[in-house]
């Protein structure tokens, strides 16, 4: 009976491709958000696997920042077209200026925070009743705890308490006005597991998570792009280093990790050798408390 | 290498936090990140140890009440394996959540602590690993450590819990006799005690065969999705998305599309985008079929030969989950995979006493966590297997209409 046999990738692949379809089924309006990054480009491949040969059914959105890398959104821009997918793109600092907020400070100052604004807003203007985001439960604590289908409230906040029980394959995404529902099919992958996967399924990605030549500062025993966003002091030295990125966020908190890999296979090769977790090696932004996502998270976060 | 999902059932006090603290470490899925963090918060701790139940600590909303609200979930793989643990707090009133976490296990391990034996709250959970039909049971005897690791005590609690594993009629149950705070039988066989001669859990967990979980008999799938790409040259392309449940669909097989009973063949069956000969569970796929009909989500395509129970009316186990308590003759929705129907729920025959199994009359309402035999009258036709044939066609949740709530886990009998 080999021959009827899912390996790992095969089932969490079905799984994630069976989520998208509830999503599809039972929402009226979902939007995908797209970040430029591997979680959330696996999750358009599936999007296009699990709708085929019809086009992905419903709109990607990407909140940004103004913060990217320029390589993140050329490719963005690359694969939308490939895909033949409709891009909506609501930025920060639209955000910013309309409802007269307060730009971050620092050294580094990120608009992460910000992103849940802009957020709101979109899923308002558009009446998204359902956001589906790359979220994995092996990212940190909060995201373990939280259901396939997040149901929140009309300010988009999560209540780790309120929790619909999630039984068997079952997804009640059921929401009253004003709520919408975010959706994480690829909530049992692993960072690994998505490695694997754009291996296996020759998944193109941003240059950026190969190793490239790039001006870094060295901060906090993290590697930070020079970029226009941060801003550099006298004690900042400028070097030259050959870095990859692992996760691909803003440049002003995103760190890149020293590498010589090129290919998947050796990137694959080091990851599964590096010690240290995806969110403690290359986000800054988890660093500021230990609840971070999960103060985040209950104010309408991803 | 394929995937085992698991649960682990029992309370902090049986050391349930630090076995999965112990098996991440030992198999080295924790990082050094994780593990400074770790460090950070043990600085309190006068021994200097490292508390691995720190690794599987949860919400600061839980920290400061001290309470575990929801069950967690943790990864880890070997080159054998990948693992789901679903981590689910133990206590009475977390009957809802424990049957989240089990809905999809292959396997539960249920910790003893050495030094009690089987107790009310084992009882329990085994109750619970028997009425969602978990396959594998894992009898983990933990803290052998403090009864000097007697080979006595664990052959004692294994007859004991053998006599609770016939009761409920657990067929595949093995114990292994460990101290997931010094490690012993985790990982490595132990040295202290040389007497047992089964394998460690991990080593266990790696090995069991769990192909035959899958059930490639009776050919069962429900439409999720109807894709109709409607361009120019697939103008007449209309096909049916969704999960082989169980068994394997070939092309040129005759089928039935049930509710309605209608016959036809099956044309085409496709899997993200590429055309196959046969596919099998649990593959999301998509079939098309040599007449045009009309289908739509929930409806069922089986084969001819083998078909499932068509009914309004089901006798179910059900497990009440909501807040308020259980009304009979309220209208709910019935989610039975992605078929939606309205539902009444008639008939209450009696309560499930889930620490003892005694079948109790219903003198008032059914409150949160509780388990009843009831009826279950559709507004339309399911078609159905019972829990026990085909876990998940026969299985379904209600939906309180004006929350929006999911209040009841139901298993078709």
């Amino acid at each position: 009976m080999q021959q009827y046999h899912l390996d790992y990738l095969e089932q969490l692949e079905s799984e994630s491709i069976h989520i998208f379809r509830e999503v599809a089924a039972q929402f009226e309006k979902p939007a995908l958000l797209f970040s430029g990054g591997k979680d959330s480009i696996t999750l358009v491949h599936l999007a296009k696997k699990a709708f085929a040969p019809g086009k992905i059914p419903f709109r990607l959105m990407h909140i940004d920042t103004g913060h990217n890398f320029p390589e993140a959104l050329a490719f963005r821009d690359w694969l939308v077209n490939e895909v033949n997918a409709t891009l909506v793109v609501r930025k920060v600092e639209d955000t910013i200026r309309q409802r007269n907020l307060t730009e971050p400070k620092g050294k580094f100052a990120s608009r992460n925070w910000l992103q849940t604004y802009t957020l709101l807003d979109a899923i308002d203007e558009f009446k998204f009743d359902c956001c589906i985001g790359g979220g994995r439960r092996d990212e940190e604590k909060a995201r373990a705890k939280e259901r396939i289908f997040s149901v929140r409230d009309e300010f988009g906040q999560w209540n780790p308490k309120l929790q619909r029980p999630e039984i068997w394959n079952i997804y009640n995404g059921r929401i009253h006005k004003g709520e919408n529902v975010r959706v994480f099919p690829i909530s049992n992958w692993t960072e690994l597991d998505v490695w694997n996967y754009i291996r296996k399924e020759k998944i193109d990605l941003p240059s950026i998570y190969f190793a490239h030549e790039r001006d870094v500062i060295e901060h906090e025993g993290q590697l930070l792009a020079v970029s226009e966003f941060i801003h550099l002091d006298d004690t900042d030295v400028v070097v030259k280093k050959k870095v990859r990125y692992r996760t691909v966020g803003d440049m002003t908190c995103t760190a890149a990790v020293e590498s010589d890999a090129i290919t998947l296979d050796e990137v694959i090769n080091e990851i599964t050798s590096t010690r240290i977790s995806e969110r403690g090696e290359t986000r800054i932004d988890d660093k500021v408390t230990e609840a971070a996502m999960e103060d985040r998270k209950k104010n309408g976060y991803f | 290498m394929d995937l085992l999902r698991f649960i682990t059932a029992g309370s902090v006090d049986d050391g349930k936090s630090t076995l999965i603290g112990r098996l991440l470490y030992d198999s080295k899925n924790i990082l050094i990140d994780q593990l400074e963090a770790l460090e950070r918060s043990t600085k309190n701790r006068t021994d200097g140890s490292v508390d691995l139940a720190l690794l599987t600590d949860g919400l600061r909303a839980e920290r400061e009440q001290g309470i575990t609200i929801d069950i967690a979930y943790r990864y880890f793989s070997t080159p054998k394996r990948k693992f789901i643990i679903a981590d689910a707090p133990g206590h009475v009133q977390y009957t809802r959540n424990m049957i989240t976490g089990a809905s999809n296990a292959n396997l539960i391990i249920i910790l003893i602590d050495a030094r009690q034996g089987v107790v009310e709250q084992t009882r329990r959970h085994s109750i619970i690993a028997s009425l969602l039909k978990i396959r594998h049971i894992v009898v983990a005897i933990n803290k052998m450590d403090l009864v000097e690791y007697s080979q006595d005590i664990f052959n004692n609690i294994a007859i004991e819990y053998s006599e609770v594993a016939k009761q409920l009629d657990l067929k595949d149950v093995t114990y292994v006799p460990i101290s997931a705070l010094n490690g012993d039988n985790i990982v490595e066989r132990s040295e202290n005690m040389n007497w047992y001669e089964g394998k460690p859990l991990l080593e266990f967990l790696e090995d069991i065969r769990i192909d035959d979980d899958i059930n490639l008999t009776d050919a069962r799938f429900q439409v999720q999705y109807v894709i109709r790409p409607q361009t120019e040259e697939l103008h007449d392309y209309r096909g049916y998305a969704g999960k082989v449940i169980s068994g394997i669909y070939k092309k040129g097989d005759k089928v039935k599309i049930l509710p309605q009973n209608i016959d036809t063949t099956i044309s085409k069956l496709e899997v993200g985008g590429t055309e196959r000969d046969d596919v099998f569970a649990p593959q999301a796929v998509v079939i098309q079929l040599s007449d045009d009909i009309d289908i739509s989500r929930g409806d069922s395509i089986v084969k001819m030969e083998n078909p499932p129970q068509i009914t309004n009316e089901l006798e179910v186990l059900l497990c009440w989950m909501g807040d308020k308590p259980l009304q009979p003759g309220n209208r709910y929705l019935l989610q039975h995979n992605s078929r939606l129907v309205r539902a009444v729920v008639r008939n209450i025959e009696y309560k499930l006493d889930v620490n003892t199994l005694q079948q109790r009359p219903v003198d008032e309402s059914v409150k949160l966590n509780e388990v009843v035999k009831a009826t279950i009258k559709t507004a339309a036709s399911l078609a159905y297997d019972s829990y026990e044939k085909l876990n998940e066609n026969g299985s379904a949740v209600l939906i309180d209409e004006t929350s929006n709530s999911t209040v009841a886990a139901v298993m078709f009998q």
